[in-house]
C-alpha cells in the first residue's frame, strides 16, 4: 500500500524571476532568470538534471506546444522534458512531476520549472482562447473574473448575508495582498492602496471590482528536486524542505451538471485539501500550518478557499478575513508575499512561485516579511471556473517535523 | 357554415347592382386588379387551429430617436408618439419566429405540423432552410416538408394562403427585423416581430372562408439584393396611387367571392399600409372605422412580412365565436384572407397574448445603443473582440439535438437530469454508462443559483450576464441569461429558456444559436 509522497523528496534549490509586466523579456529569457538562480541555490551544473517537468498554459500566445523550447532556451543537455499543462495548476504539475520522478528512483535530480509570457496579447485580462468545438456551441462566453464573481452571489444567498459586508471581506482580501506585495521586491504590484480605494473601483464582473482581481504577469518559477540522501551527499547543510504531500483533484462534472454543488464553494478544493492533509500528516491545518499560498486569482476565490482548507467553518470565512485571521501577523498567513494579486499571475509559473515563497519562508530568508520559525506551508491552485476546475494542494515543510 | 341570410342578402346585393360600395361613391372598380385576382375556393373546414405573436422586449419610445436626429430632420417630432419593439443583437428573424411557434404550438389542440414554412425578407440564412433549423428548434421530427418564403412583405400572407388552400396540418410562421437609415420616417415606424399560425382541419378555432390574392408591380418601396435597408418611395402618392386604388377592390373581391357584405366583418385587419390609409380604405369599402383591428402603431411598429399575421393573433386572442375576420396585406398586390371564428375560440387561450406583450415591454431610451444593436453604429469593443469565432461544423452536426432542442439526458438507472448529455451518467453516486436516455430541457423552468453580469467578457449586448442555473426537475446548467437589466438578477429569480443567437463569426458571416435563461411571467414561475 502506497503511503504517498511525504518527505521522500526536498527541494535543493530554486529561483523565481521579477514578476510583472516584463516588456524587456521573451519567455526564454524569463526561463533563464528562474533557472540560474535555482541551479546557483542548488549549488549545481546543469548537467546534473536528469529530467525536467516544464509547465506553459498559453501556449497559443506563448513558446508554442512540448518540452522543446525550455530544452532550448536553456540548452539542456538533452534530457527529457515533458511540457505539462493543467490551466492554473500548470506549475504545480511540473512540480508533481518532478517529485513523482525522483521518489519513484528514476533520477536523482529533477527540475520543475514554468513560465507564463501573458503581456504580449495586447490588451489586459487573460488571453481569449478556445473552450474546445463542442464546449464553444453552448457554454457561455465567460471570463475568468465572471466565472469567479459567480462564487460571490451563491455565498451571500447560501449563508444569509449581504452583500454589501461580503464585498468588505473581499475588500480586505485586497488591501492585505497590497500590504504584503510592498515588501515583496520580486512582485509585480508593490503599491500599498486603501479600502476606500478597493471597494470604489469600477466594476469587472459584479460583484469584483478592478482591485478584487489579481495581475496578469510574466514570469518564471524553477525547483530543483532530489532525495534528502543525494541533498547531504552534494553537501548541503542546515535546514531542508520536504515535499509532504502533492495532491491534485479534477472536477467529473458534477459541479457543472448535478445538483450536489450550490456554487458558494471550490469541491474540488476540499477533496485535494483533504488528501494532502492525510499525505502529509496533518490533522489540525489551523494550529500545524504557518502559512498558506493560495490561488487569490480573485478576492472572493481566497475567502472560500479559507473554508475550503478548513481555517475557516464554512459561512465563517468573510467574518475570519475582517478579523485578520489570515493577515501576516494573523493565526495563519495568508498569501504572505503578495499572491496572485500583488506578486502577479504567470499561469505557468505560479504554482512554483507559491513553492518558491514557502521555501524561502520555511528556510528564513524571506527578508522584511519573514515570519516567525514556520515549520508547515500549504500551496494551492484553482485552475479553470469553480464549475469546473482542477486544484492542486501540496503542503511543504522542514524535513524531520 | 356561412349565415345563409347574410349570404342571401349578399346575391341581393349584387343583383341590384347598387350595393357595391364603389359603385355608391360614384367611382369605378379598376377592372385590371378586380377581375384578375387570385381567388380560391376554400377546402371545406380548413382553418386556423393555433396563432401566436411575438414582439422583442426592447422597446425604444419614438421620442427617443426623434430628439436623437432633432438636428438632422425636425419633423420626426410629429410623429414622435408611442413605442417600436427592437431586437436585442441576440435576437433576429429566426429566433422570434421560435418563440412565436412554441407559444402558437403549446395553446393549439390541431394535429402536429407536417409542413413548417418560415417567411421573411430578414431570414438570417439566404441558403440554408431557416424552417429547417425553426423545426429543429421546436424538435418536431424530421419527417415533415420545410419550405422559406420570402422576396416581398407579402411573403407571410402568401405562406399562410398556402397553408389554408392546402388544408394540411401547417406551421406558418412570419418575423422581420428590419433596419432603417437613422432619421428616417421608416426608422420610427418600423418594429421587430414575429407570428405563427398553426392550420389544418382538426380543432379550429378560425374556419377559412375565403382567400384572394393579387399582383401588382407596385413599387412603394423595395430593397435591392444584398441591400441592409429600404429604399422608400413618397409616402402620399404610394398611398393615393397605390394601396386606395389596389386594396379597396382586392377586398371587395374577396367579399364578392365569399359572399359577404362589408357590414358582415367583425374585424377588419389591413397591414402593410398606414392609419390614414387604413381609414380611408375602411370608408370607400363601407366598412365602420371602429371594426379595423389596432395596427399596433402605438407600441410595436410595423413589422413587415409578419404584421398581418401579428394583428390577426391580436384579433383572434380577443375574439369571440361567430366573428368574421379579414386580413388584407398590401404588398406588391394583395394577399386577404376570411375567416370566421368558430365556438372552439371561446375555450381557446393563448399562451401569450399580444396585448400582454405590448404591457411588459422593457423600454430603452439609449439611441446609440439602438443603433449598435442594429448594426448602425460600430462599436470599438478592443482587441480582445478580434477572437476568432469559427463554428466547428462537424461537431455541431454531431451535437445538433443537443445544441438547436436543447435536449439533454436522462438516466434510465438512477434517474438523474443533467445537460449536456455525456457518456457517462453525472450522478457522483451512479456514473453508470450508456444509461442516458434524451430528456428535453427547452420547456423547464429554472432557478438561478448564481450569476454575474460580465463587463470584461465579449458581448454586443454588455454587461454579458450568466450564471448557473437548476432545473426545477433537476440538472443544472452554467448558461448565458437573455432579456435581463444589469441588477435584476437574483439567487432564486426563475428563468424560462429561449432561442437566442448564441455566438456571430463575422469574418465567415456565420452566427450559431443556443439556448438561454429569460424571465418568466409569474404564472409560469410557479
Amino acid at each position: 500500500m502506497a503511503k504517498g509522497i511525504r518527505d521522500k523528496v526536498v527541494i535543493l534549490g530554486m529561483g523565481c524571476s521579477q514578476f510583472g509586466e516584463r516588456w524587456d523579456c521573451s519567455a526564454e529569457d524569463l526561463l533563464a532568470e528562474s533557472f540560474l538562480e535555482a541551479i546557483g541555490d542548488a549549488g549545481i551544473d546543469r548537467d546534473q538534471i536528469e529530467a525536467a517537468w516544464f509547465g506553459l498554459s498559453m501556449d497559443e500566445q506563448n513558446l508554442g506546444k512540448s518540452g522543446l523550447s525550455a530544452s532550448q532556451s536553456l540548452r539542456l543537455p538533452n534530457i527529457p522534458v515533458t511540457r505539462v499543462e493543467n490551466l492554473c495548476a500548470t506549475g504545480s504539475e511540473a512540480l508533481r512531476g518532478a517529485v513523482y520522478a525522483v521518489a519513484s528512483g528514476a533520477v536523482d535530480i529533477a527540475m520543475a520549472i514554468g513560465v507564463e509570457k501573458l503581456k504580449d496579447t495586447g490588451y489586459g485580462g487573460l488571453p481569449e482562447r478556445s473552450k474546445g468545438t463542442f464546449n464553444e456551441l453552448w457554454q457561455p462566453s465567460a471570463t475568468a473574473p465572471g466565472s469567479f464573481a459567480q462564487f460571490a452571489s451563491a455565498y451571500t444567498a447560501r449563508h444569509g448575508i449581504e452583500m454589501d459586508t461580503l464585498k468588505e471581506a473581499m475588500a480586505h482580501v485586497s488591501w492585505k495582498s497590497h500590504e504584503n506585495g510592498s515588501k515583496n521586491p520580486k512582485a509585480h504590484l508593490q503599491r500599498r492602496i486603501s479600502k476606500e480605494a478597493i471597494l470604489n473601483a469600477p466594476m469587472v464582473a459584479y460583484p469584483l471590482g478592478l482591485f478584487d482581481c489579481c495581475g496578469v504577469s510574466d514570469g518564471s518559477a524553477c525547483a530543483i528536486i532530489t532525495t534528502p540522501e543525494v541533498a547531504r551527499r552534494l553537501g548541503r547543510t542546515g535546514d531542508l524542505v520536504s515535499v509532504k504531500a502533492v495532491q491534485l483533484a479534477v472536477s467529473n462534472g458534477s459541479e457543472m451538471s448535478h445538483d450536489s454543488w450550490d456554487g458558494s464553494y471550490a469541491r474540488t478544493t476540499r477533496i485535494a485539501a483533504e488528501r494532502a492533509y492525510r499525505e502529509a500528516g496533518i490533522t489540525d491545518p489551523l494550529k500545524q500550518l504557518d502559512l498558506v499560498e493560495v490561488h487569490d486569482c480573485f478576492s472572493i476565490t481566497e475567502l472560500v478557499t479559507m473554508e475550503d482548507l478548513g481555517l475557516s467553518k464554512p459561512g465563517e470565512g468573510f467574518r475570519d478575513v475582517l478579523a485578520g485571521k489570515f493577515d501576516a501577523d494573523g493565526e495563519v498567513a495568508c498569501n504572505i508575499d503578495g499572491g496572485l494579486k500583488c506578486f502577479g499571475h504567470p499561469i505557468g509559473a505560479s504554482g512554483l512561485r507559491m513553492v518558491y515563497e514557502c521555501y524561502q519562508q520555511l528556510l528564513n530568508r524571506a527578508g522584511d516579511r519573514q515570519l516567525n520559525r514556520p515549520t508547515h506551508a500549504l500551496t494551492h491552485n484553482l485552475g479553470g471556473f469553480p464549475n469546473f476546475n482542477v486544484c492542486s494542494v501540496s503542503v511543504l515543510g522542514l524535513l524531520d517535523t | 357554415m356561412f349565415p345563409s341570410r347574410q349570404a342571401q342578402l349578399a346575391v341581393e346585393g349584387r343583383d341590384n347592382g347598387c350595393s357595391h360600395p364603389l359603385k355608391r361613391l360614384g367611382r369605378s372598380i379598376p377592372n385590371d386588379v378586380a377581375e384578375q385576382g387570385a381567388t380560391e375556393k376554400p377546402l371545406t373546414n380548413t382553418g386556423i387551429t393555433s396563432i401566436a405573436g411575438y414582439l422583442p422586449r426592447l422597446r425604444v419610445a419614438r421620442r427617443v430617436i426623434a430628439d436623437a436626429n432633432k438636428w438632422a430632420n425636425p419633423a420626426l417630432a410629429a410623429m414622435a408618439k408611442g413605442h417600436r419593439t427592437s431586437c436585442t443583437p441576440d435576437e433576429d428573424s429566426l429566433t422570434m419566429a421560435v418563440e412565436a411557434s412554441r407559444s402558437c404550438l403549446a395553446a393549439g389542440s390541431g394535429a402536429a405540423p407536417a409542413v413548417v414554412q418560415f417567411a421573411s425578407t430578414t431570414a438570417p440564412f439566404a441558403d440554408r432552410a431557416n424552417a429547417v433549423l425553426l423545426s429543429e428548434a421546436l424538435t418536431l421530427p424530421a419527417q415533415i416538408r420545410c419550405a422559406d418564403f420570402g422576396g416581398f412583405l407579402g411573403a407571410g400572407m402568401t405562406a399562410l394562403i398556402d397553408a389554408l388552400s392546402s388544408g394540411q396540418p401547417t406551421l406558418t410562421v412570419a418575423a422581420d427585423r428590419r433596419s432603417a437609415k437613422p432619421a428616417s420616417a421608416l426608422e420610427m415606424t418600423l418594429g421587430h416581430g414575429a407570428a405563427a399560425v398553426a392550420t389544418g382541419t382538426q380543432g379550429l378555432i378560425a374556419q377559412l372562408v375565403a382567400t384572394h390574392a393579387t399582383a401588382t408591380d407596385f413599387v412603394d418601396h423595395y430593397r435591392a439584393a444584398g441591400a441592409e435597408i429600404d429604399y422608400s418611395l413618397e409616402e402620399r402618392w404610394v398611398r393615393d396611387e397605390g394601396q386606395m386604388k389596389i386594396l379597396p377592390s382586392a377586398i371587395l373581391a374577396l367579399l364578392e367571392q365569399a359572399g359577404c357584405t362589408p357590414g358582415d366583418i367583425d374585424h377588419v385587419v389591413l397591414s402593410g399600409i398606414g392609419q390614414a390609409a387604413a381609414r380611408n380604405i375602411a370608408k370607400v369599402c363601407g366598412i365602420a372605422p371602429e371594426r379595423l383591428v389596432d395596427p399596433l402603431d402605438a407600441g410595436c411598429g410595423n413589422t413587415g412580412t409578419a404584421h398581418g399575421l401579428l394583428m390577426l393573433s391580436h384579433a383572434l386572442e380577443q375574439a369571440s365565436p361567430g366573428k368574421k375576420i379579414l386580413v388584407a396585406n398590401f404588398a406588391q398586390g394583395t394577399q386577404c384572407i376570411l375567416l370566421e371564428t368558430t365556438d372552439a375560440i371561446a375555450d381557446w387561450a393563448a399562451a401569450n397574448p399580444v396585448a400582454a406583450q405590448l404591457e411588459n415591454g422593457c423600454e430603452d431610451g439609449n439611441y446609440t445603443r439602438f443603433l449598435a444593436f442594429n448594426d448602425q453604429l460600430e462599436i470599438d469593443w478592443g482587441i480582445r473582440a478580434e477572437r476568432d469565432n469559427r463554428t466547428a461544423l462537424s461537431a455541431f452536426n454531431r451535437h445538433r439535438k443537443t445544441i438547436t432542442g436543447f435536449i439533454g439526458g436522462k438516466c434510465t438507472a438512477c434517474g438523474t437530469r443533467q445537460f449536456p448529455k455525456g457518456p457517462a451518467c453525472v450522478n457522483p453516486d451512479c456514473r453508470s454508462f450508456g444509461t442516458l436516455e434524451d430528456e428535453p430541457f427547452r420547456d423547464k423552468i429554472g432557478r438561478v443559483k448564481s450569476f454575474t453580469e460580465d463587463w470584461l467578457a465579449i458581448s454586443p449586448n454588455p454587461p454579458l450576464m450568466y450564471g448557473n442555473v437548476a432545473f426545477d426537475d433537476g440538472g443544472v446548467i452554467m448558461m448565458e441569461f437573455t432579456d435581463f437589466e444589469p441588477g435584476e438578477l437574483a439567487v432564486g429569480t426563475p428563468v424560462r429558456f429561449v432561442f437566442r443567437i448564441k455566438d456571430k463569426d463575422p469574418k465567415r458571416r456565420f452566427h450559431r444559436y443556443f439556448w438561454k435563461a429569460a424571465p418568466v411571467n409569474s404564472a409560469e414561475a410557479g
